[in-house]
């Protein structure tokens, strides 16, 4: 290799890299607080009936709406690594109030039955409780041909009532509020799993603890004296 | 060695592209520049991880190895020497492998096409076909006792 053509060759490695290097730094700027606003139609105007499945308090200054799917890896991930530190210091502290909605993809076989069961297991105010031994449990449930027994053992451990779970399960009055919020979803343009709904802002993708909280501030600061 | 310089400057370009989809899935980056959403979809399917590692970490690897190769390739040292291409041709003939098999599942199960994925099979493809040019073109090997290039 020539000397000269060399030292050019080097130079242009270099000049790609630098470059590429930061346009993806370019982008972690536009995650979090400075998340794409994206021009989303008001939550409240959609006029779905069910409101989802809320923690936190009805006065806390901060809605923050998740769509996702209980056989989504990247939505167990957020569930177990990153929702505690939420619901610890963002909810109990009454600054977020949580909302889940139903977002099964067509992409996973068992996701609807999960979100029926979690359906079933919220009639008995056991949601939250479901939410997490779906999630927590999901690299078993989703290999699993019987998934329903799954759950309906995972109800048992929560202590569900489960002659009332078994009928709700049978009857399949939740698939319809399902499909409605999916429906939600999509007028909204929600196209993947998790995705955070937080003011005027739409945030694909699982973001973390420091994340939410940067934009939580954002939108409502803490008052320093308080 | 154009063959090895061109590898390297696609193998930066790969490792680019793995990286960014790699740092999105961790969740250090906001929006995934994709435009039509698709490569949420894929990157967040149950494909979007294998072994409880994200694909796309898989890419960062692979790329790492190809660049890496290629640049040892063209150092005076190893320049008359057959092992990069040896090298180079193994590496991007797995990967090609591993990518083929991504891209029927986008195409047939997943059902959505992620357009940074679909760069990266490009990539993966070319290098591919540049090593198997450099492989093609190399000399017979020399009889034993001889450098191997």
């Amino acid at each position: 290799m020539a000397v000269g053509g060399g030292k050019s060759f080097y130079l242009a490695l270099i000049v790609i890299a630098v470059v590429g290097a930061g346009l993806i730094w370019s982008q972690r700027g536009s995650g979090g607080a400075g998340a794409t606003a994206v021009a989303i139609a008001d939550l409240d105007s959609i006029g779905s009936t069910f409101e989802g499945y809320v923690i936190g308090r009805s006065s806390a200054p901060v809605e923050v709406t998740e769509f996702a799917d209980f056989q989504c890896p990247a939505c167990a991930r957020h569930a177990i690594l990153t929702m505690p530190d939420v619901i610890q210091r963002l909810v109990r502290t009454g600054r977020v109030r949580w909302v889940f909605k139903d977002l099964p993809l067509n992409i996973h076989d068992k996701a609807r039955s999960a979100h029926l069961a979690a359906a079933c297991a919220a009639e008995q105010d056991l949601f939250w409780q479901m939410h997490d031994q779906l999630f927590y449990r999901q690299s078993r449930w989703t290999r699993d041909r019987r998934a329903e027994r799954r759950f309906r053992e995972y109800a048992e451990t929560i202590g569900a009532d489960l002659d009332r779970y078994d009928e709700c399960v049978r009857s399949g009055r939740y698939n319809s509020r399902i499909e409605a919020s999916v429906q939600e979803a999509i007028t909204l343009g929600v196209s993947s799993t998790p995705t955070f709904v937080i003011g005027n802002r739409m945030i694909p993708g699982v973001i973390p603890y420091d994340r939410f909280k940067q934009i939580v501030d954002s939108l409502a600061p803490v008052n320093p004296t308080e | 060695m154009m063959h090895r310089m061109a590898i390297a400057v696609l193998s930066l370009l790969g490792l680019l592209v793995s990286l960014y989809l790699w740092l999105w899935k961790m969740g250090w980056l906001g929006d995934l520049a994709c435009g039509s959403g698709a490569c949420e979809t894929v990157q967040l399917s149950r494909f979007g991880e294998m072994l409880g590692v994200p694909v796309a970490f898989f890419g960062v690897g692979g790329y790492l190895g190809l660049l890496a190769t290629s640049l040892v390739g063209i150092q005076p040292t190893w320049q008359k020497r057959r092992s990069p291409t040896l090298w180079l041709l193994a590496l991007s003939a797995a990967g090609l492998a591993f990518t083929a098999y991504l891209t029927i599942l986008e195409a047939f199960v997943i059902r959505a096409w992620c357009r940074w994925c679909l760069v990266s099979a490009g990539l993966i493809a070319v290098i591919f076909a540049l090593s198997l040019a450099g492989f093609a073109r190399w000399p017979p090997l020399p009889p034993r006792g001889e450098p191997d290039g």
